[in-house]
């Protein structure tokens, strides 16, 4: 067991290298004068000064000194200060958000923290919930239900799905308003006497007592939570649905009804427990959905988070803003499916031993 | 599907069927093999999958008809959807078609009676023509699909057959690759890649397709690798080895054509997966130009109406739809054939 993360643990450092040197290859793609955006803000627009600041940030060095100096940051011949770098944390200067990029990340990270927490709840139990009531009526017409839901559900894109939502619920019935915070709510959150212990609406909103500031943001983030989840259940229905009926299928359920256990106590303890195992593997398939889905559940609702700054960034070609989002992700993605193996190998004993 | 490709039943050396076919062989069978004929078998036995199956049919025969459904402009590329004018209004379905309309089809006027063409769908901001749009759609999609899954297939299939073939660290170097590239979340990396692509290509249908390639072809990888370790050890190959056959000889002839029929078949349905991908690329700026017909595009032109989306309903409405169905068309057959492959599923029916 020791051994299996130990394992894990190495081959980490050896993905986050080639994470980043993918990373780098596609940055080289950009001409020498995009990338230097990476140490300055902009150009001036004067003769020589192109030349002038590839040469001082060694924008046309070998690959490696460049991914080096990408890495760990790069001594500015001018100043003498250390410049970039993107282990210092320092990703470039985001043209879009008109900062540096890993400060735009900061500043929009809450609020996707946010969504992507209460979107969690209900996508994992009406999942699983779904999928375990699909596999028990196997072949019923709640099954057969839950087959054409998930269908539609993996064939309806996110940005069409999340439309038709905006279309009914804000335009038409004016229940749900997009942005985060309405205006009013915005300025309290705002004002001196609102303490920002987390930066999250709903949970400062709970501590500072303001319930009509948690409610405010709940109602903002209904939308992106439905549009998240009804695709993400899609997958995990399916998933769960064929666990459930393999599950069902094995002598200890044969066992356990006949030994005379009710019904439900043969389902919710006994296969439901052990069909669970397989579902959690996709925990890292559903941080993808999520990763993948703020991207255009921010934009069509203008929900301030990462998701949304990544798809400004990209539709006015910033690549580096983009390129330091995905390096982010990236990595965030890593460590998630590490913790899915190693919480797998701790739950499965056939893991562990094997 | 070709008959090209001979499945693993048919193969002497899996004997392990033969003891219990004891039946006549139906026509197609005798045909196909018995591995292609159980797969069409069982795509016609489900409702579903023949839903499917005539969607899919449907958008292909509208691909072929386009210049019948919808006559472009003479002399203009066809893939750029007409305007009428150019206001920022949509307009809405039955709109009479005012300035420089392209031919009236005869369907249309047999139809109604009537020899003026009109926007049969309504338009989107800027007056292109969404009817237009929708029926030459279904031209990109199916192309962009076909390339794009036909491409990451080929690559998978060498990734995954050399590695598996050679073993050792070959095999450590090209998984590790793979990792590295599955390391990205599948759309968000695609978006990165193409929004550094359009400089260099110019906004159109390549970018967003090279993206898609770049980070599309690792699973196709993965399960190759996975077939021909099962069926690297096969009596046959050992058979091949012992008679002294190169190495590429016994990998194209002997185990690729037995370990990559199941691989292929699924591939062909990630079509419809990727169209909606590649949408999604076009409706966030990274994929084709304004007014390419091309439905991600002309949905993304709803993203400035959304706060009178209830009353410009048909610019989401209508090309919404379409990229459903022709999700849902390839996901029924897809979901069938799955079940049908699915060796634990096997004989679970007919």
């Amino acid at each position: 067991m020791t051994a299996y993360i130990i394992r894990r643990l190495l081959q980490l450092p050896i993905t986050v290298l080639g994470v980043t040197l993918l990373v780098f290859a596609m940055l080289q793609l950009l001409s020498p004068v995009e990338r230097s955006a990476l140490y300055i803000k902009d150009i001036p627009h004067t003769e020589g000064a192109i030349d002038a600041v590839i040469r001082r940030y060694g924008l046309d060095d070998p690959f490696l000194v460049q991914y080096g100096n990408w890495l760990f940051g790069r001594v500015d011949g001018v100043t003498g200060e250390t410049v970039g770098g993107v282990l210092r944390g320092d990703l470039g200067w985001s043209r879009t958000g008109n900062s540096k990029v890993i400060e735009l990340l900061q500043r929009r990270l809450p609020a996707t923290i946010e969504l992507a927490l209460w979107a969690a709840g209900p996508i994992v139990l009406i999942g699983i919930w779904l999928g375990v009531k699909a596999a028990v009526n196997h072949n019923k017409p709640i099954d057969q239900g839950a087959r054409v839901f998930a269908i539609v559900g993996y064939s309806f894109p996110t940005f069409v799905f999340g439309l038709l939502v905006l279309l009914i619920f804000y335009a038409r019935l004016e229940w749900f308003p997009p942005d985060r915070l309405s205006d009013w709510a915005q300025r309290v959150v705002q004002s001196s006497d609102f303490v920002r212990y987390t930066q999250l609406n709903t949970i400062d909103g709970l501590l500072n007592g303001r319930f009509d500031i948690l409610l405010d943001a709940l109602r903002h983030m209904v939308l992106p939570i439905v549009t998240l989840s009804y695709l993400s259940w899609a997958l995990l229905l399916k998933i769960t649905r064929s666990s459930m009926l393999e599950s069902l299928r094995q002598d200890y359920v044969t066992t356990a009804r006949a030994k005379g256990l009710r019904e439900r106590d043969v389902i919710n303890r006994h296969a439901r427990r052990n069909a669970l195992l397989p579902v959690a593997t996709i925990g890292g398939l559903t941080v993808v959905a999520l990763l993948n889905g703020v991207v255009i559940t921010e934009t069509i609702f203008d929900y301030p988070g990462i998701g949304s700054a990544i798809a400004k960034a990209a539709g006015s070609l910033d690549v580096l803003t983009v390129l330091g989002f995905v390096l982010f992700n990236a990595t965030l993605l890593i460590v998630a499916n590490l913790i899915v193996d190693v919480m797998y190998a701790l739950l499965d004993p056939r893991v562990r031993l094997g | 599907m070709a008959t090209g490709t001979v499945p693993a039943g048919s193969r002497p050396g899996s004997i392990d069927v033969e003891g219990l076919t004891l039946r006549e062989p139906r026509r197609l069978e005798r045909l196909l093999g018995p591995e292609l004929a159980r797969i069409i078998y069982g795509l016609f036995s489900n409702r579903l999958s023949i839903a499917g199956m005539i969607i899919v049919l449907g958008f292909i025969l509208v691909a072929l008809a386009a210049p019948v459904l919808a006559p472009p402009l003479k002399g203009r590329d066809p893939t750029v959807i007409p305007r009428d004018g150019f206001g920022p209004e949509p307009k809405p379905p039955g709109t009479v078609w005012r300035s420089s309309p392209p031919p009236v089809p005869g369907w249309y006027t047999t139809l109604t009676g009537q020899d003026q063409w009109v926007h049969i769908l309504g338009t989107t901001a800027g007056q292109f023509d969404i009817w237009y749009g929708v029926i030459w759609g279904a031209r990109t999609a199916l192309f962009v699909g076909v390339v794009i899954v036909g491409i990451t297939v080929i690559i998978g299939v060498i990734v995954g057959s050399v590695a598996s073939y050679f073993g050792g660290w070959i095999d450590d170097v090209l998984m590790r690759i793979t990792e590295i590239f599955m390391a990205f979340p599948f759309l968000l990396a695609a978006l990165t890649l193409a929004s550094i692509l359009v400089p260099a290509f110019g906004r159109g249908i390549w970018p967003a397709m090279i993206a898609l390639i770049v980070f599309g072809w690792m699973q196709y990888a993965r399960l190759v690798r996975s077939d021909i370790l099962s069926v690297k050890e096969r009596d046959y190959v050992m058979a091949a080895r012992v008679i002294g056959a190169r190495d590429s000889r016994i990998l194209g002839r002997h185990i690729l054509p037995n370990a990559i029929f199941p691989t292929l078949v699924l591939a062909s349905l990630d079509i419809g997966s990727i169209v909606l991908s590649f949408a999604a690329l076009s409706f966030l700026g990274v994929g084709t130009e304004v007014g390419y017909a091309d439905w991600g595009q002309i949905v993304s032109f709803a993203r400035n109406w959304i706060l009178t989306l209830d009353k410009q309903w048909w610019i989401v409405v209508y090309p919404g739809l379409t990229l459903i169905l022709f999700g849902l068309g390839w996901n029924l057959i897809g979901d069938a054939l799955r079940d049908i492959l699915d060796p634990k599923l096997r004989g679970a029916r007919g």
